[in-house]
């Protein structure tokens, strides 16, 4: 092979970068910050270049490596890039830089701690523990769960080892210990900022890795791989005032995950069984297992064993109830990464490895899931517009998308397919960006609450217009990316199942309400709160940091065409490979005479038919 | 003589050996009470040993017996620290290490 | 399935598929009619505070731009043959995914051309009437820059050569929209109107999404020229016709607040004037009837589908004629008369080709009177210190002679004064109402006669309590008022517009002039028979209209007008019910609002409790059995002797029951 690696390329560049950064003494944060932002602007390059390089055209996989890893087992490391798993690259690639230019000053907090945030604003936030904690979950609930928190004390034991906990955080009773203590037991500068980014350039390499795979136990290990720096990103540079609900996340994200893991593992070991079975010789390479015959009973377990990984991971209704937890617990670009990316990789999933490997189980399990989605869709919606606590809203309107993401997939379309994998990238954007804005505004005000703000546009117009701009692209204005997957995925379904085409298309109202609703509360209205009169706009750093989602957003909404040239033969070659072709109209453009008539001989002759009785023609 | 009166005679040693360790309280007698199981094993090691006529048996012994004088060294010097912290020889006494 | 005569029709030899000559020449640029206001747009928001100062000439200069633009075109096509003025141009590749490959393309021809005409040219006036309406607004470059992203939207919609722009244009028009009618945005009234108009508007969109996806099922394609020429050409299923177009006409209510989506017009009200009278009044709810006009092939394939246009358009009328008694709020009455005039517009289009063309022309007679009505409105609003009840007003006509005269001419255009363009617009499409025959027609040409007269007698309490009587305000005391003209830079725009409504009427009548212009895309009606011939028609309209005017001016100008309006326990049932908009807000509180909040409410209790609690509940149970396990560590040395015996015995003891079994 003469080509150049770019998957291991991308692969080792940040996971290198990542133990040299970790290495790094706590003092030097600058340094880890910038090596950091250099790095992941470098991998954003190289995989842009290999975006070019990439020949949508080719069938199969490109880029491809393979090196014999266990081979006892026949497992290898093998990567390999095709449509779908190269934009999503892309977009990690792309959010990556963009989090950690949004993260610079947030980890070692002094700006938290009062240099950005106006002074009178600092000592409410103090009193409202209460009103930020409303939604994160009923305090008692975080006592309930004492076992648990057990196991966050083991965690944290484990972060401590790695200098990254400050204080591991033992089961402790007191959902709010009381000010004084908290304030010692953890400074916004206890946090080790090399750590953070270290943390960060980690997932990316995790994140990379798991679209690159083409072995499926290469893929567990990614799959799994990624729990860890993300558990340590919630766990540990969560809220700072919210300990206990965030070592609660972060362990809820983990056990969820790491349950649905378990499971794809024995789906995972069950293939290798299979394969020796069939072939002789036990493998774990995609393209082998994908040419596999299993027989449909046994591919009715194993696509189940896939499928709720991916459904917790994506999330699906209803194993969702993790993401709204670790989404308001997040650090603000934990939480870009996390809807952004990580839970891509579930639908990711669903399309490259449940439908391929277990077509007979996929389509018997069509219906179930397309009903899942739809229930999440509207599900998902309501909650949302029920939420009080901001980046527990924008987690649960993440829950629709997934939902028109998964009806894309199961529909079996390639209209429908290719809208879904565009949906992934587009949602990644633009739920980025919502998770950003929100960031920025909780960073300004210190709490989630949407009742604390209200009448902003007035003050910080700019950041008004940029959190609009990702309600619209949310909601899928025409314009914005987000229309062009979400049509695409609904003309998908219309064509092959009317009824739920016309259920989901409903949920277009429930968007418009989520996204404007939450705009109304806290950008219109007379300012009631007086803390919000003194609200800086968005800085130099923060306007970079959206710009390039901004751009996108509108570009991609504008022109999706380089975008849908790389998807849609994947997307296409998938469903064919499965048997699956698009319903062809019953009326089809060309059926009628005399469609080839030639250009240049007008309409208007056959429309002055007209006069006749009854009309125009 | 009958190797089987041997072997009886090592089960009872390990039978008493085992009720010691379980009905006596004083750490250097349980200490004791564990010793006495470890030989009547090595009587069973050696009486095989002869049954069958190769020597694996009396090796096994012989490592039963380094064991053995290794972990009283290390066992008195954990009892008499012990003793000397809590001015007490009962293992009922250190039970801290718990739930 | 029954047999419709132009399906009959349409499967003759000849009924061949649509077919657009593609642009060249100035066409070629017909890009530039919504790129110049896009442009405009993106430096005025791009630009910030820095273009505050030349933010209004900017956006104005984009506007007038587009309408020079838009009549350059406007006089090629003149010059082009009568079939041959239809020039569609590709300009890129959209969305191709395999078969549904959708791309921008514009379509030039005669009724987009009048489209853009009307929204360039009032929409430069506007801008201009703008430049003194908010000279004293901080954000009037925003204000500026909204104005230009509308014209875009708007002319997107109108421009489009398949139904995938034409909703591109329509959803982004909803989105200028609510920008501007939240523009004064520390107003919770504007905000929750403009909520309130995007939800209600995204209702019908979620019909026009619906009905393209049945178009691009049905024939593979959502092109004007392959949707419209499959539907001529009788293929498409009646059953999925009259789907499709039930869809488009659910759109199109949502855009045009035609029942029984019309609630949130009114509250639209919200948004400073010059946006009330041209998106709300003039421009974006028209597009409904240039959506069914536009869809006319599939109409004219179902029946069914036009029966529904016309009961809605007729009820609409009715609807608006009733409320619009009831206000005191001067934009409000006028919002209302707006949603009755639609209602007009609708009702001609719903009865097909015969009155396709009279649509159109209401709807551009239409978009003079009432931009030039509101435009009025605003001035007056202006004059009183943004106070905007019809009771604290009076003999202003002495104050503001300029709004008077212009506001007079609007007023006389849109009930009807013979010689004015509501005369000739209106009249006609009563006229086609009862021509279509049979018990229908006479009831809707009664309902069109009906509306005509109430409008008569509300424009005229409109006017009567604005202009004249006996002045209900104070020049001193704490609440004095100053009534004062406005500037050029509004009355301006006034007077073009009511030239317009003056002769706009005449112009289009005058040798059918903008009927046979439309002919080729509208088609033209029959020339049936006359249910009553046109004179008398003309003369009972005349004599409705005359007696709605007596009714206004017994009651309004020989009685003292209350300057505080009785409260609603003293009025009659039917005022009440007017007042509170025929309960339609009531309604979709009951039926949609409150469900829905108790829904959510429900779903998050579900959520926190039932799903969540399930999850938080087996880690619970988790917990609490390991919690009891742990207690067998005791500690104590002995018993772990004890259970590694036991251990010991049961394993030995298995190893044997084996052996032995």
């Amino acid at each position: 092979m003469n080509t150049v690696p770019w998957l291991t390329i991308l692969l080792i560049v940040p996971a290198a970068a990542a133990v040299v950064v970790a290495a790094l003494p706590r003092r030097h944060a600058t340094l880890a910050k910038q090596l950091t932002l250099a790095v992941t602007l470098a991998v954003l390059v190289l995989a842009v270049i290999a975006t070019f390089a990439y020949d949508p055209d080719k069938a199969g996989f490109q880029f491809s490596q393979s090196y014999d890893w266990i081979s006892t087992f026949g497992i290898s490391y093998s990567v390999g890039a095709d449509g779908i798993s190269l934009v999503l690259m892309l977009l990690a690639a792309l959010l990556v830089p963009v989090v950690v230019l949004s993260s610079w000053d947030e980890v070692d907090g002094d700006a938290a701690g009062g240099g950005r945030v106006p002074a009178p604003t600092a000592a409410p936030d103090l009193g409202t523990p209460g009103g930020s904690a409303g939604g994160t979950g009923p305090a008692g609930d975080v006592e309930g769960i004492g076992p648990v928190g057990g196991v966050g004390g083991v965690g944290g034991g484990a972060g401590g080892t790695t200098a990254v906990l400050a204080a591991p955080a033992p089961a402790r009773p007191v959902t709010f210990p009381p000010v004084e203590t908290r304030g010692e037991a953890e400074t916004p500068g206890r946090r080790s900022v090399p750590a953070f980014f270290a943390l960060l350039l980690a997932l990316e390499a995790g994140m990379i890795g798991v679209f690159a795979a083409t072995d499926v136990f290469l893929f567990y290990v990614f799959f799994e791989a990624m729990l860890i720096p993300m558990y340590f990103l919630i766990g540990s540079y969560g809220p700072v005032k919210e300990q206990a609900q965030r070592s609660y996340a972060a362990v809820k994200f983990l056990v969820y995950s790491l349950f649905g893991g378990l499971l794809m593992l024995a789906a995972v070991i069950g293939l290798y069984v299979v394969s020796a079975d069939n072939l002789g010789h036990g493998t774990f390479d995609f393209a082998t297992l994908r040419q596999m015959e299993i027989t449909p009973g046994v591919q009715k377990l194993l696509f189940l064993g896939f499928f709720v990984a991916f459904a917790i991971k994506a999330p699906l209704f209803p194993f969702h109830t993790w993401l709204p937890d670790a989404g308001a617990q997040s650090p603000t670009g934990g939480a870009v990464l996390l809807v952004g990316v990580l839970d891509k990789v579930g639908t990711f999933g669903l399309i490259r490895y449940c439908i391929p490997l277990f077509p007979d189980a996929a389509d018997y399990f069509a219906p179930m899931v397309l009903g899942l989605a739809v229930v999440g869709i509207f599900y998902g919606a309501l909650l949302a517009i029920g939420q009080r606590d901001m980046k527990r809203l924008v987690a649960y309107t993440s829950l629709a998308h997934f939902g028109f993401i998964a009806l894309g997939v199961f529909a079996f379309t390639s209209q429908a397919g290719t809208g879904a994998v565009l949906y992934m990238v587009n949602h990644g954007l633009s739920t980025g960006l919502l998770f950003l804005v929100v960031g920025f505004l909780v960073s300004r005000r210190g709490t989630r609450d949407v009742g604390a703000y209200g009448g902003l546009a007035k003050v910080t117009p700019v950041l008004a217009g940029v959190f609009l701009l990702a309600g619209l692209s949310s909601l899928a204005l025409p314009g914005t990316n987000s229309f062009v997957s979400e049509f695409l995925v609904l003309v998908g379904t219309f064509t092959a199942n009317k009824p739920l085409a016309i259920v989901a298309t409903c949920g277009i109202v429930l968007a418009a309400i989520y996204v404007l609703y939450l705009y109304q509360r806290t950008m219109t209205g007379p300012i009631v709160h007086p803390e919000n009169k003194i609200l800086h706009d968005l800085s130099l750093r923060e306007k970079f940091v959206v710009a390039p989602i901004v751009a996108l957003i509108v570009a991609l909404g504008v022109y999706p065409k380089p975008l849908l040239d790389i998807i849609t033969p994947t997307v296409t070659a998938t469903y064919a490979d499965i048997g699956k072709s698009d319903p062809a109209p019953p009326h089809p453009v060309a059926a009628y005479p005399g469609h080839t008539h030639p250009v240049g001989t007008h309409p208007v002759g056959t429309r002055s038919v007209a006069t006749q009785p009854g009309g125009h023609s | 003589m009958n190797p089987a009166n041997y072997l009886i005679l090592s089960a009872l040693l390990f039978t008493i050996g085992t009720v010691g360790v379980l009905v006596r309280r004083n750490a250097i007698v349980v200490f004791m009470s564990i010793e006495l199981m470890l030989n009547a094993v090595n009587l069973t090691l050696v009486t095989f040993s002869r049954i069958n006529g190769t020597l694996d048996g009396q090796i096994m012994a012989f490592f039963v017996m380094v064991v053995a004088a290794a972990e009283v060294v290390i066992g008195l010097a954990i009892i008499l620290s012990i003793f000397r912290t809590r001015r007490s020889a009962s293992v009922d006494d250190v039970n801290l290490l718990k739930y | 399935m029954r047999v419709d005569p132009v399906l009959l029709a349409a499967t003759e030899p000849g009924g061949q598929p649509i077919h657009y000559a593609a642009a060249s020449g100035v066409f070629s640029l017909s890009w530039l009619v919504i790129v110049l206001p896009v442009a405009g747009a993106a430096v005025l928001l791009l630009g910030g505070r820095r273009t505050d100062r030349v933010g209004h000439i900017i956006g104005t200069l984009a506007a007038a731009a587009s309408f020079v633009l838009g009549l350059v075109l406007f006089a090629t096509l003149l010059g082009r043959d009568g079939d041959d003025r239809a020039l569609s141009q590709h300009l890129y590749s959209w969305i191709p995914v395999n078969g549904f490959g959708v791309d921008v393309g514009l379509l030039v021809d005669q009724l987009s051309i009048v489209f853009v005409l009307l929204i360039t040219g009032v929409g430069t006036l506007i801008h201009i009437y703008s430049i003194g309406y908010m000279a004293h607004d901080p954000n009037r470059r925003k204000f500026f820059a909204y104005m230009n992203l509308f014209l875009a939207s708007m002319l997107l919609l109108v421009l489009g050569n398949n139904f995938l722009s034409l909703y591109a244009g329509w959803e982004l028009v909803g989105l200028s929209s609510f920008l501007l009618i939240k523009f004064w945005e520390d107003r919770p009234a504007a905000a929750t109107a403009a909520n309130k108009a995007f939800y209600m508007n995204r209702v019908g969109d979620v019909g026009l999404a619906l009905a393209i996806m049945f178009m691009f099922a049905t024939v593979g394609s959502t092109s004007y020229a392959d949707v419209f020429g499959a539907a001529a050409a009788g293929v498409i299923g009646y059953g999925t016709l009259t789907a499709i177009a039930l869809l488009l006409l659910l759109g199109a209510c949502g855009k045009s607040g035609q029942f029984p989506l019309q609630a949130w017009l009114p509250d639209a009200m919200e948004g400073p004037t010059p946006i009330s009278a041209l998106i709300h009044a003039a421009t974006m709810v028209t597009a409904g009837v240039y959506l069914i006009v536009r869809a006319g092939p599939i109409f004219d394939g179902t029946q069914a589908a036009r029966t529904v246009v016309v009961i809605i358009g007729a009820a609409t009328i009715l609807i608006g004629c009733v409320i619009g008694c009831a206000y005191d709020d001067i934009k409000k009455v006028l919002a209302y008369s707006t949603v009755s005039q639609i209602g007009y517009m609708f009702l001609a289009v719903g009865l097909g080709p015969a009155g396709y063309a009279l649509g159109i022309m209401h709807l551009v007679a239409h978009g003079f009177f009432k931009a030039g009505l509101f435009l009025g409105a605003g001035s007056v609003i202006h004059g009183m210190d943004d106070d905007q009840d019809l009771r604290h007003y009076g003999g202003l006509w002495r104050y503001m002679p300029i709004t008077w005269v212009t506001f007079g001419l609007g007023y006389l255009a849109i009930i009807g004064f013979p010689g004015l363009s509501g005369f000739f617009t209106k009249d006609r499409i009563i006229e086609t109402a009862f021509d279509k025959g049979g018990t229908s027609g006479y009831l809707l040409g009664s309902i069109a006669l009906l509306g005509a007269g109430i409008t008569a007698f509300y424009m005229t309490r409109l006017f009567l309590m604005t202009f004249h009587g006996k002045p209900r305000w104070s020049s001193e005391g704490p609440a004095a008022k100053h009534p004062h003209e406005s500037p050029v830079s509004m009355t301006g725009p006034m007077v073009v517009l009511a030239v317009g409504s003056v002769f706009a009427g005449g112009l289009f009548v005058l040798g059918h002039s903008l009927q046979d212009w439309l002919e080729p895309v509208a088609g033209t009606g029959v020339e049936g028979v006359h249910t009553f011939s046109p004179v008398v028609l003309t003369l009972l309209t005349l004599v409705v209209t005359a007696g709605g005017f007596a009714g206004a001016y017994l009651r309004y100008q020989m009685r003292p007008v209350e300057s505080v309006a009785r409260p609603d326990t003293e009025v009659s049932l039917v005022t009440f019910a007017a007042r509170h908009d025929l309960f339609a807000n009531t309604f979709n509180e009951t039926v949609a609002m409150r469900p829905g909040q108790y829904l959510t409410r429900f779903l998050v209790w579900l959520d926190l409790v039932g799903i969540d609690g399930l999850v938080r509940g087996s880690a619970a149970a988790i917990g609490g059995l390991s919690g009891r396990m742990r207690r067998l560590q005791t500690g104590f040395v002995r018993s772990y002797a004890l259970s590694m015996l036991g251990g010991a015995v049961l394993v030995v003891g298995a190893l044997l029951l084996v052996r032995a079994g």
